[in-house]
C-alpha cells in the first residue's frame, strides 16, 4: 500500500522576512525605475551621498574604531593568520581589492588585514539595498567602514560611476564580486563590476583569498563561533587586453588558487592549476544535500563525511539577503 | 505631493514599463487593483502633479471682479433697480466635490456683497444643470453656503433651473447654422448674468455655460447629437471640437439679443486626495513609503470586503481639497482663453504618438452620479466619452485601436436618479448601440416622455433624453476604435453595451490582439487625477 505523506514546509519558507519580500510591491517597497528622476528627501539606496564619511573627521574617528572596536572584534572571532602580504610590495596606489564572501565579518577582517596605507584610504562597496536602507543603517556602513553603496538587485551604474570618480581621487576600492554572502558555504558567480572598475580607471586588482569566515558567522546565524580564519593575498592583476568579462573570469580563477594555495601548499596549488585542476570554489552542481554533504566532507578533511559544524536551525536562517 | 516632499510640483510623466517596474494603481470602480503590465511595450502616463494654489482666495477674487477682462468692472455694472441672475454650475462639478468652502460660494458671497452695496434688490440664483437633475437643498447649501441659502432660497430666489418649464424658457433666436437658442427666461430678461463656473477640464465654461447650463432640450439638440460629438476632436480643445463651435454661435445669438453676461471663471488644481489617508492614490508606486503601503493594503482589503451599498457611500463621502490656481472675470470668450491656458498648465501631458491598445481604470464618479451609481450607460459615457477625449492633438490610441476599460460594470441603477436610463438600458441597448439609429427612432420618445418630464421636474431625475446623450459622448470613440473590451466589467452587462467582456488584462490583450495584432503597444492613462493628453 502507498503510504501518501505531506511535505512540511521548511523552515526557511515559513520566515516572516523571507515571505513578506516573496510577496512583492505593494508588500515591499518598489525599485524608482531607471528612467525616472527620484523625489527629493533622504536619498537612500545607492542614491546616499557618502561623501561626508570621507572628510576628515570621520576618517579621524573611522581608524580609531576600527583599530580599537574592529581590530578587537576580528581577533577574538578570527585570530587571523594573514599570508602572503609581501605579494602587495611593488603595488604603488589605488588598486581594487576583490575577495571572497562569507559572512560579514568579512569586511572588516579584509580592512584590518590591508597594511598601509591601503587600510586607511579604501572605500567598500556594499549592497545599496541592505546596507543603505534606512538612514540609520547607511551613516553606520559608511561610517564605520567607510561603504558606499553599489546596486546589485537591477541595472544601474550611478554607484559605479561614484565608486570609479572615488578610485580616480585615489581612494582604494574593496569589492566583494560574488554580490553577497555565500547562502551555502560555497562560493558564488562573479558578478562583472569589479573587472570593470578596474579596467576603466586602469587600477589593478588584488585578489584576497579569506578562509574560514563561513564558520564563525556564516549567512543566517546570529551568534559567533570563534575560529581560526586565514587571509591569503595574491599578486596584483592588470588588465592583459582583455574585456572586462574575461577579467573577471581571470580574476575567479586566481581566487580559487588562492584558496587552494590556502588549504595546500603553494607550489602544490600552482602544479595543479597548470594541469586545470583547480578545485573551484562554486562547488559542483549537485543537489543542495550533497553540494552540503562534499562541503563539510571536505572541510573535515574526509570527502564524504559530514562535520555537522552547523546545525539545521542555522541553515534554515541562511536567507539574509546579505 | 508638492506639499508632502516640500518640492515644485512635476509634471506629467510618460514611463516605458520594463521588468522591474512595479504593478501601476489602477481604478475599478470603487475598488482598487495592482495591475503588473506587460514589459518593453507598455507605457504609464502619470498626470502632473498639484500646482500650488492661490494663498490669499479673496484678494484673487476682488481683483478679478475689480480688473476684469475686456469689461468693466464688476462694480460699474451693477445699480440700484437692476435684474440681476447669478447662475453657477451644478452638482457635477468639481469631481469629487470641494470640501468646504466650495469656491462658488465664496465668488458668489463677493457678488452678492457688490450688489448690496450697489442697492441691487431683484436678484436670482440659479443652478445651471440644463437637464441634469436638480440639486438637493443639501448640495444647493455646499455649493453656494449656507449664508447665501439662507438669504435667498426661502423668498424663492435660489432654484434649479427648469428646463421643461413652459413659461420659464424662451427662444432668442436661431444661429445661421439652424440652431435654436432657448435659455432660462429670467436669466434673458435680466440685465445682468454673472455666471460662476467651475472649469474642472477644458471642456467646461466659455458660452457652454450659458448656452447650455441655462437651457433645455430645443437648443441643446443641435449640439448633443452624434454628428456633433462624433466631430469633436476633442470635447477638450475647443478649437477642434464642434460641440464648441455650436455653443459659441449660440453665444453669439445671445449677444446679439442683448443678454449681458459677466463671466467668472476659476481653474482648480488636481489634489484630489490632501496629505491624508488617500494621497496614495495620487503617488507614483515607486515613491510609496510603509505606511502609504500599508495604507493601500488595508483599504483595498476593506474595500473588497464591503458590500457594494456601504462601498460606494464610503467612496461617495469623499470631498477633495482642491487648491484655486486661478479666477478670472469679464468677457465670456476673452476669460475662456485664459482659463483654458490655466487648466492645460495643470493637466496637460506631452505624449509621443498614439497607441494600439488604451488602458483606463474607471472610478467611482462621473459628472453624473455624484452621491449615486455609475451605471453601464455612465461607464460607457466615462470612459469613451471623457477619457477617451482627454486629448488635444490626436486621440492617444489609433484609429482602429482598441480601449480596455477596467470596471465592474454591472447592471445597477439608481431609479431616482436615472429612471430614463433604465429603459434606456432595456429598451434601446438591446435594439442597438449605434449612435445615430438610436437617435433617429428613440430619442424624441424619451425626450418627450410626460414621466420622465415629471421626475425631472420635481424628484431628482435626469431628464429623459440624458442617457442618449450619455451614449453620444462616446459617439467619437465608437467611430474611431476597432474594439473595446471591459476588464472585470459583468459579461453580459458588457455584451449589452456591444463591448467584449474580459477577466484578466492578458485575456483582454488576447482579444484585443484580434484586431491591432499579437504585441501591441499598451498605454495605460493613469486618470484620475486629472489629465490630458497632449499627443503628438
Amino acid at each position: 500500500m502507498r503510504v501518501r505523506t505531506a511535505s512540511l514546509p521548511s523552515l526557511r519558507d515559513l520566515d516572516p522576512r523571507r515571505r513578506i519580500r516573496s510577496l512583492g510591491f505593494p508588500y515591499t517597497s518598489a525599485p524608482t525605475p531607471a528612467s525616472v528622476e527620484p523625489l527629493p528627501g533622504p536619498a537612500l539606496g545607492d542614491r546616499y551621498d557618502s561623501d561626508w564619511a570621507r572628510s576628515p573627521i570621520a576618517r579621524a574617528t573611522r581608524v580609531v574604531a576600527q583599530e580599537t572596536v574592529g581590530r578587537a572584534v576580528t581577533t577574538a572571532l578570527c585570530r587571523p593568520r594573514v599570508h602572503n602580504r609581501d605579494r602587495m610590495e611593488d603595488l604603488e596606489g589605488p588598486a581594487v581589492f576583490v575577495a571572497n564572501h562569507h559572512s560579514h565579518l568579512d569586511t572588516g577582517l579584509l580592512i584590518g588585514s590591508l597594511p598601509r596605507p591601503w587600510r586607511h584610504e579604501v572605500v567598500v562597496a556594499a549592497a545599496a539595498d541592505y546596507f543603505f536602507d534606512t538612514p540609520a543603517r547607511a551613516a553606520a556602513a559608511a561610517w564605520f567602514w567607510g561603504a558606499v553603496p553599489m546596486e546589485r538587485q537591477r541595472v544601474s551604474r550611478r554607484g559605479a560611476l561614484a565608486a570609479a570618480e572615488l578610485i580616480e581621487e585615489g581612494w582604494s576600492l574593496a569589492i566583494f564580486p560574488e554580490g553577497g554572502r555565500s547562502p551555502d558555504g560555497w562560493g558564488q558567480a562573479h558578478k562583472g563590476g569589479a573587472a570593470y572598475l578596474a579596467a576603466r580607471c586602469g587600477v589593478p586588482v588584488v585578489p584576497v583569498h579569506m578562509d574560514g569566515t563561513d564558520l564563525v558567522l556564516p549567512k543566517g546565524r546570529r551568534r559567533p563561533t570563534p575560529h581560526r580564519v586565514t587571509v591569503n593575498f595574491g599578486a596584483p592583476m592588470h588588465r592583459d587586453g582583455e574585456d572586462a568579462r574575461r577579467f573577471s573570469a581571470r580574476i575567479e580563477a586566481t581566487l580559487e588558487v588562492l584558496a587552494d594555495e590556502t588549504r595546500s601548499d603553494w607550489y602544490s596549488a600552482r602544479l595543479a592549476a597548470a594541469r586545470g585542476e583547480t578545485p573551484s570554489l562554486r562547488g559542483p552542481e549537485f543537489s543542495t544535500w550533497r553540494r552540503d554533504w562534499l562541503l563539510e566532507g571536505s572541510r573535515a578533511g574526509r570527502p564524504g563525511v559530514s562535520s555537522s559544524r552547523r546545525s539545521v536551525r542555522d541553515r534554515a536562517r541562511g536567507n539574509d539577503p546579505w | 505631493m508638492s506639499r508632502q516632499h516640500e518640492h515644485r510640483p512635476r509634471p506629467g510623466l510618460v514611463m516605458p514599463v520594463d521588468r522591474s517596474t512595479p504593478p501601476v494603481l489602477m481604478h475599478h470602480g470603487e475598488q482598487l487593483r495592482l495591475q503588473r503590465l506587460p514589459a518593453d511595450r507598455s507605457r504609464v502616463i502619470y498626470p502632473p502633479e498639484p500646482l500650488e494654489p492661490i494663498e490669499d482666495e479673496g484678494a484673487a477674487i476682488r481683483e478679478a471682479l475689480d480688473n476684469p477682462i475686456d469689461s468693466d468692472p464688476l462694480d460699474q455694472r451693477l445699480f440700484a433697480g437692476m435684474r440681476l441672475t447669478i447662475a453657477f454650475d451644478d452638482v457635477s462639478l468639481p469631481l469629487p466635490p470641494m470640501r468646504a468652502p466650495d469656491i462658488r460660494q465664496r465668488i458668489i458671497e463677493a457678488v452678492l456683497d457688490r450688489a448690496a452695496a450697489a442697492g441691487v434688490d431683484d436678484v436670482h440664483l440659479i443652478a445651471a444643470l440644463a437637464l441634469h437633475r436638480r440639486m438637493t437643498e443639501a448640495e444647493l447649501r455646499h455649493a453656494v453656503g449656507d449664508r447665501v441659502y439662507d438669504a435667498l432660497a426661502p423668498r424663492g430666489q435660489l432654484y434649479n433651473h427648469d428646463a421643461e418649464d413652459p413659461d420659464g424658457m424662451v427662444l432668442l433666436g436661431t444661429t445661421d447654422h439652424g440652431e435654436e437658442v432657448e435659455i432660462s427666461r429670467r436669466a434673458a430678461e435680466s440685465d445682468l448674468i454673472v455666471y460662476v463656473n467651475v472649469n474642472l477640464v477644458a471642456m467646461d465654461g466659455g458660452w457652454k455655460s450659458t448656452a447650455t447650463g441655462l437651457s433645455g432640450y430645443r437648443a441643446l439638440r443641435h449640439h448633443h447629437n452624434p454628428a456633433t460629438m462624433t466631430h469633436s476632436r476633442s470635447f477638450m480643445d475647443r478649437h477642434n471640437s464642434e460641440l464648441h463651435h455650436s455653443n459659441w454661435r449660440q453665444g453669439e445669438v445671445l449677444r446679439s439679443a442683448g443678454v449681458e453676461v459677466f463671466q467668472i471663471e476659476t481653474t482648480l488644481n488636481n489634489d484630489l486626495y490632501g496629505n491624508g489617508p488617500m494621497s496614495v492614490l495620487a503617488k507614483r508606486e515607486w515613491e510609496w513609503t510603509a505606511r502609504d503601503r500599508a495604507g493601500f493594503v488595508a483599504t483595498r482589503a476593506a474595500l473588497d470586503r464591503m458590500r457594494p451599498g456601504t462601498r460606494r457611500k464610503v467612496m461617495h463621502r469623499w470631498r477633495a481639497p482642491y487648491g484655486l490656481t486661478s479666477v478670472q472675470a469679464g468677457e465670456v470668450e476673452a476669460v475662456h482663453e485664459v482659463t483654458t491656458r490655466n487648466v492645460y498648465r495643470q493637466q496637460l501631458v506631452e505624449v509621443e504618438g498614439q497607441t494600439d491598445v488604451l488602458l483606463f481604470g474607471l472610478p467611482y464618479i462621473s459628472p453624473y452620479n455624484v452621491d449615486s451609481i455609475l451605471n453601464p450607460i455612465l461607464v460607457h459615457c466615462l470612459g469613451l466619452g471623457y477619457f477617451f477625449n482627454l486629448y488635444r492633438g490626436r486621440p492617444l490610441v489609433r484609429e482602429g485601436g482598441v480601449v480596455i476599460m477596467s470596471h465592474p460594470t454591472t447592471p445597477e441603477f439608481n431609479p431616482v436618479h436615472h429612471p430614463s436610463y433604465i429603459d434606456f438600458f432595456e429598451e434601446v441597448l438591446p435594439e442597438t448601440t449605434d449612435p445615430v439609429e438610436m437617435a433617429e427612432r428613440f430619442e424624441k420618445d424619451y425626450a418627450n416622455d410626460e414621466w420622465y418630464r415629471h421626475l425631472y421636474r420635481t424628484g431628482h431625475a435626469y431628464h429623459g433624453v440624458h442617457p442618449f446623450y450619455m451614449w453620444y459622448w462616446g459617439a467619437h470613440a465608437l467611430d474611431h476604435l476597432g474594439g473595446v473590451v471591459v476588464l472585470g466589467g459583468d459579461p453580459a452587462t458588457v455584451r449589452r453595451l456591444g463591448y467584449r467582456p474580459a477577466s484578466t488584462l492578458d485575456d483582454a490583450l488576447e482579444i484585443a490582439s484580434d484586431l491591432v495584432g499579437p504585441t501591441p503597444t499598451i498605454t495605460y492613462f493613469k486618470n484620475p487625477p486629472l489629465m490630458m493628453a497632449d499627443v503628438k
